[in-house]
């Protein structure tokens, strides 16, 4: 049995028959990711004997309670705090760092029972779109291993595509989880900003971060999403409405779903191979019955600038605390305490994250934060008064996740600006706090490519449903970077 | 030249809440230095602040009671800036929308009432402390403040002596106290107070350039660094030099204010709105139930003691200083018969004083205020002396006894019987024939003297008003036998 190839729901009904023990699945899938990880580099820490415990302790307790996730092996971003396993973002500074709390995802998952793997690569502290600013190691994609899996979410997209583990949580600031989804060919959800519980999520952009599942399919993501969904009363930002079983959507039915086609997300930058498979896809939507019309997002463009004041902001105050005083990685050598915090954090520190804080430092002084910082926040409530104008007429919003497919690795742009510019697709549903979700469609030139579906706030149902619908209709096969 | 002194003060104070503004830590003073950390105020990777509602509270509480407007949709802003006893390298405070806004206290110094502006109070998040004891090259951190309810009270700079700034402190002090939301107490830094100062020649209306002196961390030392400041500047002024802005501290052991940082060595704080945190806010009700929660205020229950009790000024303020004494002093006042004057001259008097050399707040003071009314009715009909009552009072004091029993278990109950005083006096003045002479002829000095003898030959119970009358007669009937 390829277990590999296996969705959740599978999965699940394999443990819940017997045919099958946890400790089994576990075992199996860690000797898989042993394997795997020669060639993807997904993992940054993998926790054999501590998913071998958990996934004992499953099997003696296996009829007390029935989460779809009970036994099932899985991994977090590792920008999600684990109790006593190393959480480290992917950076120096944190490279020894062992938190003493769970998060809110790690809890939630453990008391399901699911069993936690590992932690996943993602570029430092999420800043970036190809897992190759992590300090440890870049990420491969499963479909071409010269490529990037995309990022920041690299290393949960490619533990799931190459069929390392059947879902992993990823966290989303500005299309962190959506794009790589896209490049590696697996589903990718972005719930709506606070539906998930940020308690244990290591910030990046607090007003714009959100954690969510990246999985083989959407009923997956559905299934993920029902037992990470909710009010947390450690996330003061959580808020308390009801979490519907979001399976309950996937009804293949979307016969008069409104669909928007923004104008803006099919400009020039858009590469002609993704615009043909994203406009196929549209086809398959208008096939079964839904009406496609086009519309605008008129401030699209100005996403990406405000993005990256807002983003950075944030980010400069977020990541001042690790300042090697009191836990993380101390410069060795320092003259005074002004010197320890310069040394640490150069020393700690990559460039990329450097420069984001550079970024937002500035952009908060005193003397620029109206130019800057407020003029940002400004062009955010333009964005937002876009979505809220479209989905008073429409049901759903659609494009391509990104403007191209994955990238050679290491063929990053000199000019940072213009890596920033291809997140000009995904940054808008954060700046507007809505859900969106990537779907594999097709390929273009051999790499997987990426359908993006945002819907209303706390309407991730319509959002399934259509990707559900899509997906039926395309009948893309997810397993397919798993082939080695 | 002569100058005039401007200044504001900068109140910073812990609320009395049991658990700190964004955790569930304990607020504990003087505990083991860091057992009093989770996570959230270690400011770990990944946590969230999760706001005390008891904090915004008694923060309302304090607005109201300055007389503040409220701000209805009041948040929680980031304050950046690094230092190890700062955990998140930002400190969560307020800045464009504190909870109040333009209050007002009203002083009174050398009889004048002075209304002094509040500009503003804010609520925020305490940080830890530093200890440099052990070793010259590193210093040690504790966290168990980090995460302790503040609010900070601003003024308008419309102090214009260091009295008054002191008399500001003192009534702010008192205020806070009486509504609860405080210990306000200075040693143990739950009240801190820096202050700006600058000088000006009379009659100019724009202010000179200001000085920020921290560390005035005591009554005993809020006027006097106030003063030394003053003099430093007026210093530089009279010698044609200008007053630079910046940052000093008053050191108590050299009596001089030192540099801590020049302007050009400001922080920029980078204020902008916390993400992690949502708009609190304040409804109409919340603000009601929190007036109506609201006791009388010292100011007002001053005015009202001087009017009901027909007490001085100085007593009122005394004794409506603390609301525990001043709820002491109208108990005594219900069931005693005589003057009111004559409890706030017990309060201020003997009961100040064996507080204070007991070091005892007057809430753990064993005297009830039904005794000390029934030892003052005592005195009043006559039962014991003055004199005696200072003796009773202060067993009272020790032992919590009932005036009563005391005066029974030591036999202190006056003599006015007059059969037993003239044996007494008789005895007193056969003995010293020439004072009897000296009264005679006419020095009344001679009386005291006498009165003096007989109070000390009963033991001090004799009745002093009896005793006048019986020795004056007496003394007068008198025959000197040759």
């Amino acid at each position: 049995m390829e277990f590999q190839k296996q969705t959740i729901r599978q999965l699940s009904e394999m443990l819940q028959k017997k045919e099958l023990t946890a400790k089994e699945l576990t075992a199996e899938t860690l000797k898989n990711i042993k394997e795997k990880e020669k060639d993807i580099d997904a993992f940054l820490t993998i926790c054999e004997e501590e998913a071998l415990q958990e996934a004992k302790k499953v099997d003696q307790a296996f009829d007390t309670y029935a989460s779809p996730l009970k036994g099932i092996p899985m991994a977090l971003k590792d920008n999600m705090v684990t109790k006593d396993i190393r959480t480290t973002c992917a950076s120096k500074i944190l490279e020894n760092f062992i938190p003493p709390y769970d998060g809110t995802m790690a809890a939630r998952l453990k008391e399901r029972g699911a069993v936690l793997t590992g932690k996943l690569n993602l570029d430092e502290f999420a800043m970036g779109s190809r897992t190759e600013y992590s300090a440890m190691k870049p990420t491969k994609n499963p479909y071409d291993l010269t490529r990037t899996p995309g990022g920041s979410s690299g290393g949960s997209a490619a533990a799931v595509a190459s069929g390392e583990i059947p879902y992993a949580l990823g966290s989303d600031t500005g299309g962190s989880i959506r794009q790589p989804a896209s490049y590696c060919g697996v589903v990718g959800l972005k719930p709506t900003y606070v539906r998930v519980s940020r308690y244990g999520l290591v910030a990046f952009a607090s007003s714009l971060d959100q954690i969510g599942p990246i999985t083989r399919s959407v009923e997956d993501a559905a299934l993920v999403l029902n037992e990470i969904a909710g009010y947390d009363p450690m996330d003061s930002t959580s808020v308390n409405c009801s979490v519907p079983d979001y399976t309950k959507a996937l009804t293949g039915d979307i016969k008069g779903l409104k669909v928007a086609l923004p104008k803006e997300y099919f400009g020039e930058e858009l590469h002609p191979g993704v615009k043909e498979e994203i406009l196929k896809a549209v086809g398959y939507l208008e096939k079964l019955g839904a009406k496609v019309e086009e519309v605008s997002l008129p401030h699209t463009k100005y996403g990406i600038a405000a993005y990256y004041i807002i983003a950075p902001a944030e980010a400069s105050s977020n990541l001042a605390r690790y300042d090697g005083v009191r836990y993380g990685v101390r410069a060795k050598e320092y003259k005074d305490l002004i010197d320890l915090y310069e040394a640490s954090r150069s020393e700690g520190f990559g460039e990329e994250v450097k420069r984001r804080i550079m970024l937002g430092t500035f952009a908060l002084s005193s003397g620029y934060y109206d130019a800057y910082y407020l003029k940002a926040q400004k062009v955010r409530t333009l964005i937002k008064e876009d979505f809220a104008k479209v989905f008073a007429d429409y049901d759903v919003i659609v494009g391509p996740t990104a403007p191209a497919t994955a990238g050679k690795l290491f063929q990053a742009a000199k000019d940072p600006m213009e890596d920033y510019l291809l997140d000009v697709y995904t940054v808008p549903a954060n700046m507007a706090g809505v859900p969106g979700i990537s779907v594999p469609i097709g390929f273009s030139e051999n790499m997987p490519v990426g359908l993006q579906i945002f819907g209303r706030h706390f309407d991730e149902e319509t959002v399934l449903k259509t990707a559900f619908a899509v997906e039926q209709e395309v009948c893309f096969d997810t397993t397919k970077g798993a082939r080695r | 030249m002569r100058y005039e002194t401007v200044i504001g003060l900068e109140v910073h104070v812990e609320l009395a809440t049991a658990s700190k503004i964004f955790c569930g830590c304990s607020t504990k003073f003087g505990q083991e230095i860091n057992t009093q950390c989770c996570p959230i105020c270690l400011g770990m990777p990944g946590v969230l602040p999760k706001l005390n509602k008891k904090v915004v509270d008694y923060a309302l509480k304090a607005a109201l009671a300055l007389n503040c407007k409220i701000n209805q949709e009041t948040k929680f802003d980031r304050k950046n800036y690094f230092y190890p006893d700062l955990p998140k390298a930002y400190q969560i405070s307020q800045y464009d929308k504190p909870i109040g806004e333009h209050g007002y206290i009203d002083i009174t110094v050398d009889g004048e009432v002075r209304r002094i502006g509040i500009t503003r109070i804010h609520m925020e998040e305490d940080a830890g402390k530093l200890l440099h004891e052990s070793d010259p090259t590193s210093s040690l951190i504790d966290l168990n403040r980090t995460g302790v309810p503040l609010i900070e009270i601003v003024s308008e700079p419309d102090l214009r002596s260091p009295e008054e700034a002191r008399e500001y402190l003192m009534q702010l002090r008192n205020i806070l106290k009486y509504i609860d939301v405080s210990d306000v107490k200075m040693e143990e830094g739950s009240l801190r107070c820096d202050a700006n100062i600058s000088l000006r020649p009379y009659g100019q209306e724009t202010f000179g350039t200001k000085t920020e002196l921290k560390n005035l961390n005591s009554f005993k030392w809020i006027a006097k660094g106030i003063e030394h400041e003053m003099a430093r500047q007026k210093l530089l002024l009279d010698s044609g030099e200008k007053v630079t802005q910046e940052t000093r501290r008053f050191d108590v052991n050299t009596q001089k204010t030192v540099l801590m940082r020049s302007k050009e060595e400001a922080h920029d704080y980078r204020y902008f709105p916390d993400p992690d945190l949502v708009t609190v806010e304040i409804s109409d009700d919340w603000i009601k139930e929190a007036k109506a929660s609201m006791p009388e205020l010292p100011e007002k229950k001053k005015i009202r003691f001087m009017e009901t009790y027909q007490l001085p000024e100085y007593d009122a303020g005394i004794i409506t200083g603390e609301k525990e004494l001043a709820q002491f002093f109208e108990d005594t006042a219900k069931e005693f018969r005589g003057e009111a004057k004559v409890i706030s001259n017990w309060v201020m008097g003997d009961l100040m004083r064996l507080l204070n050399s007991e070091n005892k707040e007057i809430s753990d003071c064993a005297v009830t205020a039904k005794d000390m009314a029934s030892m003052l009715n005592l005195i009043e009909d006559g039962t014991i002396s003055g004199k005696i009552a200072k003796t009773v009072f202060e067993e009272m004091f020790l032992t919590g006894k009932e005036p009563k029993t005391i005066i029974a278990e030591k036999g202190l109950v006056q003599i006015s019987d007059v059969s037993e005083l003239e044996k007494i006096i008789d005895e007193v003045i056969g003995k010293d024939i020439k004072s009897v002479r000296d009264f005679q002829n006419g020095n009344k000095k001679a009386l005291g003297f006498f009165m003096g003898q007989v109070m000390r030959q009963s033991g001090g119970k004799a009745n002093p008003k009896v005793v006048n009358e019986l020795l004056a007669k007496k003394l007068n009937a008198f025959e000197i036998k040759e």
